[in-house]
């Protein structure tokens, strides 16, 4: 296919994804009970006045009918205005510009020693033993069950109680940085490891790994050549998910290390109800996730052209 | 006589198995290997043949012991893993199977074919392309940037034999080669492997079917268990074999064996003799009635013509062998046949009745008449229904797999394909590659259906497996009086299975007659190429 339709495709199809999920974000937040205006005049405990309730509805237009609201609410995305912030009384785009970078920092980390632990692990579990493997599974397992924020506190406690070594909460320097992103990656790595040894192990043991032994290959580069492409295959598609875990991983390590970030403003603006808040952080993420995939399509194309074909086999 | 280019005396690979025991894999084993001679390794699958062709590489695995393992001069009892590597990447190579997976589908060819090689990327390339040339690859240079799965099977064979040749070797081991490749390709490939020997090479060929390896073996091991039960010169043991089980792999070869007589000369361990049952052609049930008719069966797949107007017709009791090589449409006629594909135009009636085409409430009674087996019976069973699950869930037509009632049908139908009923319990893939195709066929037996449409059901089967399977299949068309549609890419096995055969190339039907016919005076040109192309040797049926 040519690279012009293929992105155009892809472009379309974003977009259309992008309407949905914004429509889907639309009517969940008409299920969230409580009134929006008093989120607007700072939540329920704010004793604002009838009209300075009314007053909000109206300048938020809340009183109009829904598909009224639906459309000024698609009309405003479609311009790339966000709305202003209930809570913080600022442009929602302003907001998240500000938070961006320190997300995108910790989960493009987190998501680098995600792959490298997961690699390690994986080529050890490959070639060691039945018990080796065996307990391979197990530290996979493991890691991939622990609930954030047990690990983020046990970390800390070791860490930065016990050992001094790293700061407890976000200090804006690097070694600020390391435990939120290695909290982040623990439980991911677990899920990539597994897959990774999965397709490690078939493709160690299949008939093309013997015959570039029998070629004379040793066994670093029949891992090299042929392992690794074959591991890396499954892992990479699993990426776009993992970025998508990593950012609602975000709202809990942000909130454990008090690191300012998406992750952070996400879960302060459920809250209070800050719906232009949370709509836009919801469909930035979504946009993230797409971009990614994009991305990982790209790279697969490039380790597996027939597959990206579509005439593999 | 020349100096040996290997020399092998007393070798044994032994591997560790459950818990303290060792399975021995193979037993005091020795041969020589001589410069421009070809030595053939015969064996079923599980007899040692590849792990002692392994152990000519480095690659057996487990413990190898030897008193003599004399690789082109160098004792090779002891050599270091680096040492090896070098005897691999050059003077000794191996050419592989091809499994579809012998070529790493995200590579090039050209990398894997090449990159042994100690030269410059470029030039690696260029040594690619030069070494598919030689092995008559069509568009070398096109085809050496592909990766396998773009590739016809016999250009991936062709590929191995590039793969293994390149390094210019003194000695090639081919394990397989010729596994599972259609008649003209096989040809292809043996003729190519003889072409190493007169270059001096010498050459180790394996392989389950005795009928391949006599074309290009000078002389022939004959392996069972682990251990040689016969050696000799290839005309000796074709002529004179001595040792039964020699006897019994020659005589299950189907080539020239008239119909309805027994290939298998010993019924397989745990079966049900079959006592006293006539066998012959007199004993047959079938009448003029034809079960099948097909007439002007079309299908197009975009702009590919599968099948072109076919008309064919399958009688009550008799076989109708399908030949034809890979991708010339004998799988897709057999899905619409079957029912399966919609085709563009044409009709199927099964006995009189039409069947294509016809909307599906109207024909699902007739569906039960007509059942199918296939190559791969392994991936068409669902891998968590154990034996008796999946006859039941056939007997009760898919509503249950647990319903008691049926325990007993599920034993006879078990007792007709020769398998025991402990075997109800077990699951598919713990079944040897013979008893799986035995489960195929007691499944389709199951609604007691008159016409079986079976697609190369033999292929992926040792010879000597093989042979009981087309033994069984001969047994049940006596007795029920079954129509079959025989699909395969052997002529030895659509000899002695068909009544009538038909011949497909390119989607179209080029000849249909009685199989005599067309065996012994082929009309068309391409038929008369299939046949030119089959194995001619001679073997003392009298033994």
């Amino acid at each position: 296919m040519h690279i012009i339709t293929w992105l155009a495709r892809r472009v379309g199809a974003a977009a259309i994804l992008l309407w949905l999920v914004a429509t889907v974000i639309f009517i969940a937040i008409r299920f969230i009970p409580g009134d929006p205006a008093e989120a607007i005049m700072g939540g329920p405990g704010s004793q604002a006045s009838a009209e300075a309730l009314e007053a909000a509805r109206e300048q938020y237009h809340l009183n109009e009918p829904i598909l009224v609201q639906y459309g000024l609410y698609l009309g405003k995305l479609a311009t790339g205005d966000l709305g202003t912030s209930y809570a913080q009384h600022r442009p929602v785009a302003q907001v998240m510009a500000e938070m961006l970078p320190a997300t995108l920092q910790l989960t493009l980390i987190a998501l680098v020693i995600a792959w490298l632990i997961a690699f390690v692990m994986a080529a050890i579990a490959a070639r060691s033993s039945r018990i080796g493997q065996a307990m391979g599974t197990i530290i996979e397992v493991i890691a991939a069950a622990i609930p954030h924020f047990w690990l983020g506190a046990m970390l800390i406690i070791i860490f930065s109680t016990w050992l001094g070594w790293l700061p407890a909460v976000d200090t804006g320097t690097v070694q600020g940085i390391i435990l939120p992103a290695v909290t982040l990656a623990i439980p991911l790595s677990g899920f990539l490891a597994q897959l990774m040894r999965d397709s490690l192990l078939t493709a160690m043991n299949s008939p093309f790994a013997l015959a570039a032994r029998a070629r004379g290959a040793s066994e670093g580069q029949v891992f090299f050549r042929h392992g690794f492409r074959h591991a890396a295959l499954p892992a990479l598609n699993l990426t776009g998910w993992a970025v998508a875990a990593s950012i609602s991983g975000a709202v809990v390590v942000e909130e454990v290390f008090a690191r300012p970030g998406l992750g952070r403003s996400l879960l302060g603006a459920v809250l209070s109800r800050d719906m232009p808040m949370v709509t836009g952080i919801a469909l930035f993420s979504a946009l993230i996730y797409m971009v990614v995939m994009l991305v990982v399509e790209t790279i697969e194309a490039f380790i597996n052209p027939a597959a990206a074909r579509g005439d593999d086999q | 006589m020349s100096q040996a280019a290997v020399e092998v005396k007393n070798l044994s690979v032994s591997f560790p198995g459950h818990g303290k025991s060792v399975i021995e894999a193979v037993k005091n084993v020795s041969f020589k290997l001589t410069p421009g001679k070809a030595l053939g390794i015969v064996g079923e699958s599980g007899s040692g043949k590849s792990v002692t062709a392994r152990a000519l590489l480095g690659l057996a695995g487990g413990q190898v012991t030897a008193d003599v393992l004399n690789i082109l001069g160098t004792d090779a009892r002891k050599l270091p893993d680096a040492q090896w590597r070098e005897l691999r990447g050059g003077k000794v190579a191996m050419i592989l199977q091809d499994a579809l997976n012998s070529l790493d589908p995200l590579r090039p060819i050209h990398r894997e074919i090449a990159d042994a090689l100690p030269l410059a990327r470029k030039a690696r390339k260029h040594a690619a392309v030069e070494a598919l040339r030689r092995v008559e690859m069509p568009n070398p240079t096109v085809r050496a940037d592909q990766r396998s799965p773009q590739l016809s099977g016999g250009m991936r064979q062709r590929a191995l034999i590039a793969q293994a040749m390149i390094g210019n070797p003194a000695v090639v081991v081919a394990d397989e080669a010729t596994t599972a490749l259609d008649t003209r390709l096989t040809r292809l490939v043996l003729d190519q492997l003889h072409e190493l020997t007169t270059q001096g090479i010498a050459l180790a060929i394996i392989s389950h079917d005795l009928a391949q390896i006599a074309q290009v073996a000078d002389e022939i091991i004959v392996m069972r268990h682990g251990e040689i039960v016969e050696a000799g010169l290839t005309d000796q043991i074709l002529e004179r074999p001595s040792h039964d089980y020699t006897k019994q792999l020659l005589a299950a070869v189907p080539a020239g064996v008239p119909r309805f007589v027994p290939l298998a000369r010993e019924v397989s361990q745990g079966a049900t003799p079959q006592a006293g049952l006539p066998r012959s052609e007199a004993s047959r049930k079938a009448t003029d009635e034809l079960a099948v008719e097909v007439t002007g069966l079309s299908k197009t797949f975009g702009d590919h013509v599968a099948v072109d107007d076919v008309s064919l017709s399958i009688g009550k009791g008799a076989t109708l062998g399908l030949v034809g090589e890979s991708g010339s449409g004998k799988t897709t006629t057999a899905r619409m046949i079957l029912g399966l594909t919609a085709p563009d135009t044409g009709t199927v009636h099964i006995f009189g009745e039409q069947f294509t085409p016809a909307k599906e409430i109207e024909r699902r009674a007739l569906r039960d008449r007509i059942g199918a087996i296939y190559q791969d019976p392994l991936a068409s069973f669902d891998p968590r229904y154990s034996v008796s699950q999946i006859l039941i869930n056939a007997l009760s037509q898919g509503t249950t797999s647990r319903a008691r009632q049926y325990r007993k049908r599920a034993e006879e139908l078990l007792e007709t394909v020769e398998l025991d009923s402990s075997v109800l319990s077990r699951y598919p893939r713990e079944l040897s590659g013979g008893q799986r195709q035995r489960l195929a066929i007691a499944r389709a037996l199951a609604p007691e259906p008159d016409i079986l449409i079976l697609d190369e059901p033999v292929s992926a089967l040792d010879v000597s497996v093989q042979a009981t399977v087309l033994d069984l299949l001969d047994r049940i068309q006596l007795e029920t009086a079954t129509s079959y549609l025989f699909i395969t890419h052997d002529l030895a096995v659509v000899e002695h299975m068909s009544d009538t055969i038909a011949v497909m190339t390119n989607g179209q039907l080029v000849e249909t007659g009685i199989a005599e016919q067309i065996l012994n005076h082929p009309r068309h040109t391409y038929t008369q190429e299939l046949m030119a192309a089959a194995p001619t040797w001679g073997i003392n049926r009298a033994s």
